[in-house]
């Protein structure tokens, strides 16, 4: 049951789309384009380590996959309050 | 004396609701994998336990939410609500690729319009539901009066929402409040 | 065996193409909030499809529930953030691109 080659062309073009995902990073005009360019790297992110970790055969791979989901959710909710209101916390 | 009673037995209720899940939760994520293999430990279990009560006693006002009514018959509304929100991604995607590749066209506009929910639950779902349909994002929402500002991507997606109203009837249906 | 390798193959090839086309809207569309549309919901459908491939190749296994939280915490999280991004934008000013304008 030994399958990695489909992994291993979906893990390359994952990782192309994060290449041209940062020319947004990079040029993309304003503030905003460039949280959303993060935002989306971040969830592309989440899909290529899970798909890494079947690749070099280490499933374990999903526990970090988890973890970084949890903790890009975090940080695009208080980048988004941040932009919005100039502060974190109002007293 | 009686109400009293009533809110010390949820209050119960709530905690053990939320240690029986945290506990499943910690099994499910850790123990399989790094614990079961080995020969059975109690000291490594009472980690779990330990964990699980400590986030118990964090979060349990927060978990469980105040009894509303008729619960059981709003869960067994909201499942096949769940699967004909996965149909209206697939269809959501279709359309978006249809305008990326340049067949149907880009016109943006922002529209506002009333509703007839008032819950916490109906609002969010119904917010959910407008950001996963085609061709529409929430903006905002004012949930005094459930009046909701909408980006829509053309004027098909809008009329969707304005005229049609499918969507608000179907929640309405889910959350009795119609 | 090859049957289970075929089908998971399909949903990862979809998965693929449909993570590819929102990359390109997020380059082509004409402002912020209309990348937001293709980013959000292209997303959503191919972190789906490709987790829904693995938990075919997996079998029925303890990792397959694993695949299956992240998926749904990412079903709930993806449209909040995406609301509170278009929120943030909207409550800051950021103009709407109209039929016409100029690309921003």
């Amino acid at each position: 049951m030994v399958m990695i080659l489909p992994f291993l062309v979906v893990g390359i073009i994952i990782a192309s789309t994060i290449l041209v995902c940062s020319y947004r990073v990079i040029y993309g005009p304003g503030t905003f384009n460039r949280i959303v360019a993060a935002n989306v790297i971040g969830t592309k992110a989440i899909v290529l380590l899970i798909v890494v970790g079947y690749i070099i055969e280490r499933p374990h791979f999903i526990d970090i996959a988890l973890m970084y989901a949890v903790i890009a959710f975090i940080g695009t909710i208080i980048i988004a309050k941040y932009a919005e209101r100039g502060e974190l916390c109002s007293r | 004396m009686e109400m009293t009673e009533m809110v010390e037995d949820h209050r119960t209720f709530s905690i053990a609701l939320t240690f029986c899940i945290m506990f499943i939760f910690w099994l499910l994520l850790s123990a399989w994998t790094i614990y079961l293999p080995e020969p059975y430990d109690l000291s490594k279990v009472s980690r779990g336990i330990l964990a699980a009560l400590i986030v118990t006693f964090l979060t349990y006002e927060i978990f469980v939410p105040g009894r509303g009514e008729k619960v059981l018959l709003k869960t067994r509304r909201f499942i096949p609500y769940v699967g004909w929100e996965l149909w209206q991604i697939y269809l959501a995607t279709i359309d978006v690729a249809k305008r990326v590749f340049g067949i149907l066209e880009v016109d943006p506009q922002i529209i506002e319009f009333d509703t007839t929910l008032r819950s916490d639950f109906a609002l969010v779902a119904f917010a959910d539901s407008i950001t996963l349909t085609p061709g529409t994002i929430t903006i905002d929402v004012e949930p005094e009066r459930g009046r909701y500002i909408v980006h829509a991507i053309a004027k098909g997606p809008a009329d969707s929402l304005t005229v049609d109203q499918t969507m608000q009837k179907k929640v309405g249906y889910v959350f009795m409040e119609e | 065996m090859l049957a289970i390798d075929v089908i998971s193959t399909i949903f990862l090839a979809a998965g693929s193409l449909i993570m590819i086309t929102g990359t390109v809207g997020l380059l082509k569309f004409p402002d912020f909030y209309t990348r937001l549309h293709a980013t959000g919901k292209c997303d959503t459908l191919g972190q789906i499809l490709i987790i829904l491939g693995c938990m075919i190749y997996e079998g029925f296994t303890f990792i397959t529930i694993k695949l299956l939280l992240v998926s749904a915490f990412y079903l709930l999280a993806g449209p909040a953030s995406t609301h509170a991004l278009m929120k943030a934008a909207y409550v800051t000013g950021l103009p709407v691109w109209k039929k016409g304008d100029k690309r921003m």
